[in-house]
């Protein structure tokens, strides 16, 4: 029996040493992001051509925008990377960011079954879809855990003069979950959802899903990035912090989000120097 | 069952392929959560043995509360580890959110509880055969409790296994305070939390069945050395 002990200990120190290593040499930054960006494969693709040249490794949280802030406002991260612009100029505003850029943009699309029992009927007019989609009754399964997505959701319900949760009915399904898990459940309910095309694109089991309503003007999706205020946290990263949001800007790293692709189709558009102008 | 079938292609591919990532997430799931077992059993037996042995006011509340812990909500462990690992808690100025540590730290206060629940259970048994034993002998409280805890090693080792099953198949506890960074606190339980989420129930699932064939052979192993070590003893 000592012997069994002395060698589960072994064993546990050695898996303990050879897991550690990877965290101990590097200099690294914790980024607090979406999990549109991680789920889409983009910082797959991202950030290895960051850490090849810089050295710097990146960690990503990726949870909602909501938590995200939430994550930066304890200091818990050194830098935000997220899309929900009202939310990231109020924590900037509130002293917690500092450095806000804007860095790409994707869209919106209304998914929903193929059938289209709310008989959208395809357009590009993204209130009146919901207006449909309210009309008929027909399933929404809602993202409803104050992420850019949820947010950008309630704005659009806004303005089709609707609140689904006080509708009734039942139609309306806020899940509490991330993108995926969202689109997980509209697809075994065959309900429609709002989806960034990012996470849409690269998701596996579309089942009967089907792109309802895109293109519109009010489906635009901003992403932003700012460094967490070292002057409330003096801990953050700052110069590191400062390297990547250069680096993410900067011409190659725009052109770096813009290779990423699937099936031919990118996912991202970078803008950073257009908002700048 | 067409999923099914995708998914132990999935698995066994992810296997035969040796995948560096593969291997890194499977071998920090082991890390963390035999390194909190390990932690656990260091506080847990112990307490629990003195439960037995030791007489003093509010013991009865106490085995109570380890009882209860016993099902504490792993999501309720993370919450509270996190508030006061983050910068803006008590333990903030260690820098330990979103590192393996904090998964260590996380799992140990769930499986604690455990440890300490069984080893009591176990070793109220052996107090009660040999008890008068040794207060007769007049043996000391912390030499007792470590006689007894020898005394029932074998059985002990359940609470040790429960202890690793609940570690290793845990996911609410160390998603909050590991964060599920590729590469860095990335456990196969967080993985196959993402591969969902990502719609790749195949490579989800796949990722489960690797998980579910690693717990098998921990316990196979300690069962099989639990027996030869038995035999060996008697």
């Amino acid at each position: 029996m000592t012997l069994v002990v002395r060698y589960f200990a072994a064993g546990c120190m050695l898996l303990w040493a050879a897991a550690l290593p990877a965290a101990a040499q590097q200099q690294f930054i914790t980024v607090a992001s979406t999990t549109s960006t991680e789920e889409s494969g983009l910082f797959r693709h991202l950030l290895p051509a960051f850490t090849k040249q810089t050295g710097v490794e990146v960690r990503v949280v990726a949870v909602g925008t909501g938590q995200a802030l939430k994550i930066g406002e304890r200091g818990d991260c050194d830098v935000v990377f997220v899309h929900d612009k009202p939310a990231e100029l109020a924590f900037v505003e509130r002293g917690f960011g500092v450095d806000r850029r804007e860095v790409m943009h994707n869209d919106f699309v209304l998914v929903g079954p193929t059938s289209d029992p709310a008989r959208v009927d395809g357009g590009k007019d993204i209130v009146d879809a919901l207006r449909k989609v309210a009309n008929a009754k027909s399933r929404f399964v809602a993202r409803g855990d104050d992420s850019g997505t949820s947010k950008a959701e309630i704005r659009l319900w806004n303005e089709a003069g609707i609140d689904p949760k006080a509708a009734g009915g039942g139609w309306y399904r806020d899940t509490g979950s991330g993108m995926g898990p969202t689109l997980n459940t509209a697809a075994a309910m065959d309900g429609y959802a709002l989806s960034d095309r990012g996470t849409w694109l690269s998701f596996k089991n579309k089942q009967n899903l089907k792109i309802i309503v895109e293109g519109d003007r009010r489906l635009f999706n901003q992403y932003g990035v700012m460094l967490v205020n070292p002057a409330k946290h003096p801990h953050v990263k700052q110069d590191l912090g400062r390297r990547f949001i250069d680096w993410l800007t900067s011409p190659e790293g725009q052109r770096t989000i813009a290779d990423y692709r699937i099936n031919g189709q990118p996912l991202f558009f970078p803008d950073a120097n257009a908002s700048q102008l | 069952m067409h999923d099914l079938a995708a998914a132990l292609t999935a698995a066994w591919q992810l296997v035969l392929s040796g995948d560096p990532t593969l291997v890194g997430i499977v071998s920090l799931s082991l890390s963390i959560s035999l390194t909190a077992v390990l932690l656990a059993s260091a506080l847990g037996l112990p307490l629990g043995a003195a439960l037995v042995v030791l007489r003093f006011p509010g013991r009865n509340a106490v085995i109570v509360i380890v009882n209860a812990l016993m099902g504490l909500p792993p999501v309720v462990a993370g919450l509270f580890v996190y508030v006061l690992l983050s910068r803006s808690g008590p333990l903030g100025n260690l820098g330990l959110l979103f590192t393996p540590a904090a998964m260590v730290i996380a799992q140990t206060v769930l499986v604690t509880p455990i440890a300490a629940a069984i080893a009591r259970q176990v070793v109220e048994d052996l107090w009660g055969e040999y008890g008068e034993l040794y207060i007769f002998d007049g043996v000391g409280r912390i030499r007792t409790v470590c006689s007894l805890l020898w005394l029932g090693r074998f059985s002990l080792l359940t609470a040790v296994l429960a202890g690793v099953g609940r570690a290793v198949a845990e996911v609410g506890a160390i998603l909050i305070v590991g964060g599920n960074i590729a590469g860095v606190t990335r456990t196969m339980t967080t993985a196959i939390a993402l591969e969902t989420s990502r719609g790749d129930l195949a490579l989800a699932l796949g990722l489960g069945i690797i998980l579910l064939a690693l717990i098998l052979t921990v316990n196979a192993t300690a069962h099989f050395a639990g027996s030869a070590a038995r035999r060996a003893a008697a």
